[in-house]
């Protein structure tokens, strides 16, 4: 199925998607990263999702651009355009290709062209690479920048914008933009003599990106944190989260230079592994650090037992998790909304989670620093739930903004404080909830307070932090923590919602799936006449919002990318009583979710 | 009345909750040497933070320097936190208890990579050769053939907590004894001068499950088997080194550390010279051949770098006081930071 709709002249224009096939560990990856800056230069809103393998060298991998006039960007089944590089997959690219698009394949891959709905273009690949000049171990590569130059030519890339993407890319560096750009222009020029252009598939330049950059979430992440006053980051390397930490070992000389000093304000230590990792972040988040960890599901099972002792002790510390797809090791590289239930319930025994869902890179920097002033304040482990879709992919979104809000430390005493508690007669236990927000006040190592220190420990505790087997005194101090976590409810970020008149149905959802979601809504009001109502997700424990939500629609569909709709599973527990009102919408098989997909999915419900 | 340190606190300013660990057990005598050493010298309780993983030995902290921070954590896990605890405040000096069971079973490989990153940190291994707080079950530190009650007989050679740190090129390494208070209490004061992660192997016996007389983590084998290789005294403060009367070549050994206190070495048996490894192993090899407690200081390299001399990070104030100021970067930044994006 497909949206496009030519114009008279029989051409479709800035509505279509283009899919790579190639092989992985060739550097595939610079020529379609050059495509989707050059396009997005062009003016015209694109977005790029890879679908690689977990593996270094040698699989076939696919990185797919969807370009839209309109702003539509998330994934789509349907390859107008589709480059097949690689002699292993090419049979099912070809297949991928919908009637009337155009495949565009290296010739020395012998095909049996089987389909006559389809154009096809040859590209005599390796003549080309040869003729760039190009040293022989760079062949490969730089054949990958052969079919740059020739789909350059047949839709209509303007060369200025691929010479200003592989500028950035090479961070302005001579010598490897001539070569690749010498071998775009020969490719480009081949294409013109010897290709006609037989599909209906052309850019025009817009003005429909100003104003907005391109990030990946992961880089989001650690501008954020580095933003939020990051101390401490302990890590272990886990596929999709790894770019995290490493990009802000990038970014740490260029923005946290000690004004005073111009010594280093971050320390980031790559652990052992996640039982490390945690245990440090947790120690410095106790030490009064800003601390965090970055890491994706294998490694939230890892750091669990820390979790739960950073939730009784009631430590503060940021954790990124970048979500793939699990169980177990899973699919590595794909993605998944698959540790929402797990995270929630973090850890042995009764406990409680807070839990934020950055929708996109940007928002990824806004809870990248505000995490922390809820951890602080909140004196608690705060989740942040992105995924690989957003971790890894590059996502076009409204520039960075800078914190509008002071760090918020939450409740420390330092010395003077202590003092002028005592001269106020105010008694401080660690446990102490002084203000009935269930929040205590904690002190941290380096108080020299006679009366500061006090000993943490997971073991069973009363509120002056003394040992305690006291079966009172266990569920008393408990209950004051579950406290703390209805004050957050009422402090994390709130739901978003966008209403529509006379919506027969809502519909929840969170996360990556967002442009999906709203794609899925447009195509239901345009062609089924169906408005929608949407909330979307931001933090849990859920904020009154998302019960008035439930509570106004007889039926809400819960849209997610995992098997058993964790959070539907969470939502019909927060409302037991409206519970038969929420219905899963939820699919897990690694790939970010289409709005077609979500549509007819819902639809189907809808008729039954 | 009591007699007051130089910083005028008595030794009650020192002390913890009172101990529920076995009367007569080991960990009890270490924890009175560490609230000494403290203590004597002359450092304020809130200098010290306490970190502990799980065991009867981890519950320690409870039992000394009541006003220190501590951290009794997870099982296994103390290097962890205390790596990520003490950057909070690096003028602070982080005392760690662990047992056999919690650094060489569940910790083996977090007890290993503090001592490679050598993280500044005293690592009190108090080793008993059983799980105590578990009710005796045997540990990697058992020895073959060690027969316990509800356990039958232990197959396996222990592991050697000494050479296991030896191993991971550890920049300070030492053994010593429940039994011998004096050594322990001198141990631990070049342990707190020492500028990385300082291993602390000492044997404490446990009194209800493993004090048979032909166990080598009881009371009774130590006492008979215990060999020192030299006799130890620590100096805060190098320059007051005098030596008495006139020395033979190889009599006193002298190590500087890096913030100019000593410790100071005195030949007994023979030279023995603490900053050779191939000495040190040696010994080990040979103490276990020869069926005795070596104890002492077996290996010490002063000058390596310490995990935090690796940041370059600011001294003037403690991390975890620095200001909003100096930790988020300046409004200005953020249009270089966007436009360094696509
Ligand atoms: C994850 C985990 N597993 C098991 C235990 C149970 N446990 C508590 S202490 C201990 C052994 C302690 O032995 P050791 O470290 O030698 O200390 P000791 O009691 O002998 O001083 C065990 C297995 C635990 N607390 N946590
Ligand atoms: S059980 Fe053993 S180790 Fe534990 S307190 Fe008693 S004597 Fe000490
Ligand atoms: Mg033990």
């Amino acid at each position: 199925m497909s949206t496009q709709s030519p114009t008279s002249s029989g051409t479709v224009v800035n509505d279509f998607s283009i899919t790579v096939g190639t092989v992985n560990g060739t550097g595939s990856q610079t020529s379609n990263l050059t495509i989707l800056r050059a396009i997005f230069k062009m003016g015209i809103p694109v977005q790029g999702k890879n679908i690689f393998p977990s593996n270094i060298q040698g699989l076939p991998t696919w990185y797919t651009i969807r370009i839209n006039k309109d702003g539509w960007l998330a994934r789509r089944e349907e390859h107008e355009i589709v480059i097949a590089m690689n002699p292993a997959t090419v049979k099912e690219d070809m297949e991928k290709v919908v009637p009337g698009g155009a495949l565009f394949y290296a010739d020395h891959i012998k095909l049996p062209i089987e389909r006559d709905d389809i154009t096809t273009y040859p590209m005599p690949v390796k003549k080309l690479a040869r003729q760039s000049g190009a040293p022989a171990k760079l062949r490969d590569y730089v054949a990958n920048m052969v079919y740059v130059g020739v789909l350059a030519q047949m839709i209509g890339i303007d060369m200025d914008k691929i010479r200003a993407a592989l500028d950035f890319h090479f961070k302005g560096k001579e010598s490897p933009i001539n070569l690749n750009m010498g071998v775009i222009e020969a490719a480009a020029e081949w294409a013109k003599e010897n290709l006609e252009k037989k599909d209906p598939y052309i850019l025009e330049p817009m003005d429909a990106t100003k104003g907005y950059i391109m990030a990946d979430g992961n880089t989001a992440a650690a501008l954020g944190a580095l933003y939020g006053g990051v101390q401490f980051v302990a890590w272990y390397p886990i596929t999709p989260a790894s770019s995290l930490v490493e990009t802000m070992n990038q970014y740490i000389p260029k923005l946290r230079k000690d004004p005073k000093t111009g010594k280093n304000t971050v320390v980031v230590v790559q652990a052992e592994d996640e039982l490390a990792a945690s245990g440090m972040a947790i120690g410095a988040g106790w030490a009064g650090l800003r601390a965090m960890t970055s890491t994706s599901g294998a490694g939230i099972s890892l750091m669990s037992e820390f979790f739960g002792l950073a939730y009784y002790a009631e430590v503060p510390i940021v954790v990124w998790d970048v979500q793939r797809g699990s169980p177990s090791t899973g699919l590595p590289t794909r993605t998944m909304q698959g540790d929402i239930t797990q995270v929630a319930f973090i850890s042995q025994g009764d406990t409680d989670s807070i839990m934020l869902f950055p929708r996109d890179a940007q928002e990824a920097f806004e809870f990248g620093w505000r995490a922390f002033d809820y951890a602080e304040r909140l004196q608690a482990p705060v989740f942040v739930m992105s995924d690989l879709d957003i971790g890894q992919n590059q996502w076009m979104v409204k520039p960075f903004e800078y914190p509008d809000e002071p760090m918020d430390r939450g409740k420390i005493l330092w010395e003077e404080d202590l003092e002028q508690w005592e001269k106020e007669g105010k008694v401080w236990g660690r446990y102490l909830d002084v203000d009935g927000d269930g929040i205590p006040y904690r002190t941290v190592i380096g108080n020299k307070h006679p009366k500061a220190a006090y000993f943490t420990r997971g073991t069973g505790h009363d509120e002056f932090a003394r040992y305690s087997e006291d079966p009172e005194v266990w569920v008393r101090v408990l209950k004051r923590i579950k406290k703390k976590y209805e004050t957050a409810r009422h402090i994390l970020p709130k739901p978003v919602l966008e209403s529509a008149e006379g919506a027969p149905f809502g519909i929840i959802s969170f996360g990556s799936t967002h442009p999906a979601i709203q794609e899925a809504r447009h195509y239901l009001k345009e062609e089924k006449g169906i408005a929608t109502d949407y909330l979307r997700l931001r933090a849990y424990p859920f904020a009154d919002e998302v019960r008035d939500f439930i509570a106004d629609h007889e039926k809400i569909y819960v849209v997610e990318m995992n098997r058993d709709g964790q959070m539907r599973q969470l939502l019909q527990l927060f409302v037991p009583d409206m519970a038969d009102r929420l219905i899963s919408v939820a699919k897990g098989d690694g790939l970010p979710l289409t709005a077609r997909w979500i549509m007819n999915t819902i639809l189907e419900m809808e008729e039954e | 009345m009591a007699k007051t340190n130089a910083i005028g606190l008595t030794i009650a300013d020192y002390k913890g909750a009172p101990t529920t660990l076995c009367q007569g057990c080991g960990h009890n005598s270490i924890i009175s040497q560490i609230i000494s050493a403290v203590f004597e010298e002359n450092l304020p309780p809130e200098s010290v933070v306490k970190f502990s993983g799980i065991g009867c030995s981890s519950k320690a902290p409870t039992y000394m320097l009541g006003r220190s921070f501590g951290f009794n954590g997870l099982h296994g896990r103390m290097p962890s936190l205390a790596t990520g605890a003490l950057f909070g405040d690096l003028s602070l000096i982080g005392i760690g208890m662990s047992g056999d069971g919690d650094s060489a079973a569940i910790g083996m490989g977090q007890f290993k990579h503090i001592i490679r990153r050598n993280m500044p940190l005293v690592y009190i291994v108090a080793n008993n050769g059983v799980y105590g707080l578990t009710k005796g079950q045997f540990s990697p530190t058992s020895d073959r053939g060690l027969k316990l009650k509800k356990q039958g007989v232990n197959p396996f050679e222990p592991v050697d907590i000494c050479m296991e740190a030896l191993a991971s090129n550890a920049t300070f390494v030492a053994r010593s004894f429940a039994g011998d208070p004096k050594q322990v209490k001198t141990l631990i004061k070049a342990a707190m001068h020492h500028r990385g992660t300082a291993i602390l192997d000492i044997i404490s016996p446990c009194v209800s499950f493993n004090n048979q007389p032909n166990a080598t983590h009881s009371y009774e084998w130590g006492k008979k088997h215990e060999v020192i290789l030299h006799d130890m005294q620590f100096l805060p403060n190098a320059k007051e080194i005098m030596l008495e009367g006139e020395m033979e070549p190889g009599e006193v050994r002298e190590v500087t550390l890096h913030d100019g206190s000593a410790i100071v070495l005195k030949r007994v048996d023979r030279d023995y010279d603490p900053t050779d490894r191939f000495a040190a192993i040696r010994a080990l090899e040979e103490a276990k051949q020869k069926h005795i407690l070596l104890t002492g200081l077996l290996y010490i390299e002063p000058d390596r770098p310490a995990l935090p001399d690796l940041y370059d990070l600011p001294t003037d104030v403690p991390f975890n006081r620095m200001p909003q100021e100096r930790l988020r970067p300046s409004p200005d930044t953020m249009q270089t930071v966007n436009d360094l994006m696509f």
